[in-house]
């Protein structure tokens, strides 16, 4: 193997890296949303995408084509995302958190859509279908491995750090409730618990991280159009990672987004050499064979990888 | 179109007339398919109790069928409707055998993640068989409108596509309060449990249900293509207004969904008519949100739906 | 040979049991009357019967026939019917269409049988094409017992019949169900209203925390001064 090819390689898993990391950010958000508190959102795309926009927007250059273009720091971007995305999930939660699953699943979905309408029709802020280019990368002025590294750096701090919290706030009486609610709404709703808060602030807290994600996604590829809220790339594969990571369990929730990542980019190198022709109908072949696997898990791994394990009832809180 | 001079456009026969052929028939064309799916999103929902999330997948995969069947033996669409529906039915009983029949007693959230991944399968697997091309029934010759009373133009397809509609309903009408299976249907919907211990094979009635669900789903798809054409992505676009309808209609109630499948499909056509001023009160764009809309504002004000349905 | 009998029955619905071991027995022609305080599992032993029970001991027999765990559908072929206390009628179906439901597993002509049953219950004959989930409790009730009815079933298991219902209707469907078994179908009933239940009963069970207490003839259970302080109130 020579060093081109090795660098090649490198370059390759880092790129993995950053992309699992990211997509580890929306599923241990799916996993506070799902996982704990069992709140079906099927809109993931939706958050992704305004927290890519906003950082696009506010990050980019000045331009003609669309809204914004302040300049501002790489940083000030995605807090801001994080923030739109919050008040958002916020708005949507007043509206529709009291809805039973099935039908909180087909708003989500139907936020997604207008969410998409909107990016892809408003083209005065978004450039509607031509969507937001040169999106700067957080260390462009490191060298080309280098800015890559650091960015994957980041991503992985990123993901460690609220592993870290969530966890926290998994043991806390905050995350049990969370779990009782999910187990037996009525009983916490008898205990005196204020299900309706607990469940916005659930949905609330798991849609900045997707938001955060869309962002950082967006700083990634320098680049984001309303096709990045197609929602199988986004939704439905954060969903399989989650449930065959592990719904409930945030290490699981992490392993399977890596997992998923890897197999995913894995096939689509496989199918990428594939005739033209072929490798079209392979790409379509990829997403049924992920939605077999997830049918697979559900009936025979309903756990997956790393089951959920509850706090013990003598820990110290 | 005919420039507006006057803002009272009911004085004007013209005006009176665009309202007609541009809003009114396009709405009433497209609530008619919105209503055929609608019902069998109601049926499974009443039944199964879960939200299939892949019922546009069947009206995807039905459309497809004909189309196939319709390159095969040169008829229209329409003949070889019965087909496809046969084919379909088999293929909404195989998919319920396979991934939902094994999580029957389990909760109903499991399902909606599984019938969620259906979804993207059924989808992909078209795109594998048929490609991403969109197709058409039609064979590219236009056929002039029939003019009646000089100013109402009602096109063939559309006068087709509303009667077939009305047609499909009363069979419906007729399979559930008339047949053992449609009563049994019914029953199941109203409490499965009692169903059981009335002797009721229920396993059977669920099957009856795909047959029904994915027949409509075949003729909502094939009527869907041959008003447009035929692309990959048409289920998933149908889902929203679909249950928009069902939920408005009162889940389990097959009547209120085609009710409120004509009420969502007007909705969305007349909401880009210029009530106002002179451009459309929402943009054209913006379609699918009036759906969603009236879908919250029911689930809010009334979950029960205009037919008193069932609340889960 | 008893028509139904119950040896030794454990279970419950999620982990914990419910029934800790209860023994009954129905022969042909009796009525017989389940009491006992809220909690003691009369109902949940009429559910174990049908299947609708995770059971942990115990054995069904239905006329020498073992149908523990069997399918609910299956046991209402093998000719018993069962009227929950509540949900027990399928509420937008109308009054006649639930009749026909009741004889959902009859392959044979059921017009006569429906006629029979109009005549029993003469108020649901005034109220056949109204959807059953408008009418009152008691011609609910009805409705419910009459369906059950459509099978001409072996055997008849009604849970709580009475509860909630006034006076006027408590009397009548008491009167119903006397009148049900003097035409040959024995049933096995669970009841709230100790007084009224036994005085119809062939024999009763009296059931606390899930085992058995007392059984007797009806009339000595009625007399029974532990019982009488138990249940009817001294």
């Amino acid at each position: 193997m020579d060093s081109a090819q090795a660098y090649g390689y490198m370059l390759y898993f880092v790129s993995l890296m950053t992309m699992g990391g990211i997509y580890a950010i929306m599923c241990l958000g799916l996993n506070i949303q799902w996982g704990f508190t069992g709140l079906f959102n099927a809109g993931i795309a939706g958050f992704f995408a305004i927290g890519a926009y906003v950082t696009a927007i506010l990050t980019t250059a000045a331009s003609t084509s669309h809204l914004g273009g302040y300049d501002l720091p790489v940083a000030i971007g995605l807090i801001s995302a994080m923030a739109v995305t919050a008040v958002i999930a916020w708005l949507v939660g007043l509206l529709c958190i009291r809805l039973r699953s099935d039908y909180l699943a087909i708003a989500t979905i139907g936020i997604g859509e207008i969410f998409r309408l909107i990016l892809k029709n408003e083209i005065w802020a978004t450039n509607g279908a031509r969507g937001i280019a040169k999106i700067p990368l957080p260390f462009e002025s490191l060298n080309e491995p280098w800015n890559k590294i650091g960015f994957m750096m980041l991503v992985l701090v990123i993901v460690t750090v609220f592993y870290f919290l969530i966890e926290r706030a998994r043991l806390a009486p905050w995350g049990r409730l969370m779990t009782a609610i999910r187990e037996n709404e009525y009983s916490a709703r008898a205990a005196g618990k204020n299900v309706e808060r607990v469940r916005i602030e659930a949905f609330v807290c798991g849609s900045v991280l997707m938001g955060l994600a869309g962002g950082l996604m967006a700083h990634y590829i320098k680049f984001i159009g309303p096709g990045a809220t197609e929602p199988l790339t986004t939704t439905f594969l954060v969903w399989v990672m989650l449930i065959a990571g592990g719904s409930g369990n945030n290490r699981g929730a992490i392993l399977g987004a890596f997992l998923l990542w890897a197999i995913w980019s894995f096939t689509e190198v496989l199918t990428g050499r594939l005739p033209a022709e072929l490798a079209v109908k392979a790409a379509y072949f990829r997403i049924f064979l992920i939605g077999l696997l997830l049918q697979i898990v559900l009936q025979r791994y309903a756990g997956g990888i790393l089951p959920e394990r509850r706090p013990s009832l003598n820990i110290k809180a | 179109m005919i420039p507006r001079s006057q803002k009272c456009f009911w004085a004007d026969n013209n005006f009176k007339m665009d309202f007609i052929n541009f809003y009114l028939i396009p709405g009433l064309v497209l609530g008619s398919i919105y209503a055929l799916g609608a019902i069998g999103v109601s049926l499974v929902f009443g039944i199964l109790r879960f939200a299939n999330f892949a019922h546009g997948e069947l009206m995807l995969i039905g459309a497809y069928i004909t189309y196939s069947l319709m390159v095969f033996t040169g008829l229209h669409p329409l003949m070889v409707l019965p087909i496809a529906m046969l084919f379909t039915s088999l293929v909404a009983v195989g998919i319920d055998h396979t991934f939902y029949k094994p999580f029957r007693a389990s909760k109903s959230t499991i399902v909606i993640v599984a019938s969620f991944g259906i979804a993207l399968m059924a989808r992909s697997a078209v795109q594998i068989i048929w490609g991403v091309d969109t197709f058409s029934y039609s064979s590219g010759r236009i056929q002039m409108p029939m003019i009646l009373f000089d100013t109402l133009r009602l096109s063939h397809k559309h006068v087709w596509i509303v009667c077939c509609s009305v047609a499909l309903m009363a069979v419906i009408h007729l399979i559930l309060t008339r047949t053992r299976t449609g009563k049994a249907m019914r029953a199941m919907s109203d409490s499965a449990e009692l169903a059981r211990l009335t002797g009721i094979k229920t396993e059977n009635v669920v099957k009856a249900t795909w047959v029904l669900g994915a027949s409509l789903a075949t003729a909502a798809g094939v009527f869907l293509g041959w008003d447009s054409h035929l692309h990959s992505m048409m289920g998933f676009y149908m889902l929203l207004p679909m249950f928009a309808a069902a939920i408005l209609g009162g889940i389990g109630q097959p009547y209120g969904a085609m009710v409120g499948g004509l009420v969502v499909g007007l909705a969305e056509e007349l909401s880009a008519y210029p009530w106002i001023g002179d451009s459309p009160l929402l943009s054209p764009a913006y379609k699918a949100g009036v759906a969603f809309a009236l879908m919250i504002i029911m689930l809010i004000w009334r979950p029960s739906g205009l037919f008193k349905g069932r609340v889960f | 040979m008893s028509v139904l009998s119950i040896d030794n029955l454990s279970g419950g619905y999620g982990e914990a049991d419910i029934l800790h071991g209860i023994s009954l027995e129905i022969n042909a022609g009796e009525i017989v009357v389940v009491i006992g305080p809220n909690g003691a599992g009369k109902s949940t032993a009429m559910k174990a019967v049908f299947g609708l029970l995770r059971l942990s001991g115990g054995s069904v027999h239905l006329a020498g026939e073992e149908i523990t765990n069997m399918d609910p559908a299956e046991v209402v072929n093998k000719g018993v019917c069962y009227v929950p206390q509540t949900n027990n009628v399928f509420p937008t179906l109308t009054v006649h269409e639930n009749l026909e439901m009741g004889a959902y597993i009859r392959k044979d002509d059921f017009r006569p049988r429906l006629a029979e049953i109009y005549e029993m219950f003469p108020p649901l004959a005034e109220k056949k094409k109204q959807a059953a989930g408008e009418l009152s409790g008691g011609q609910r009730q009805m409705v419910a017992m009459g369906k059950a009815l459509m099978l001409e079933p072996t055997l008849l298991m009604l849970d709580e019949p009475t509860a909630g219902l006034s006076p006027i209707y408590r009397n009548e469907i008491f009167q119903i169900v006397r009148q049900i078994n003097d035409s040959g179908v024995p049933i096995l009933m669970v009841e709230q209203n100790a007084k009224q239940s036994l005085a119809v009963a062939s024999r009763g069970y009296v059931l606390v925390d899930g085992q058995n207490r007392t059984t007797g003839k009806g009339t000595d259970l009625l007399n029974d001064p532990e019982i009488a302080k138990m249940f009817l109130g001294g």
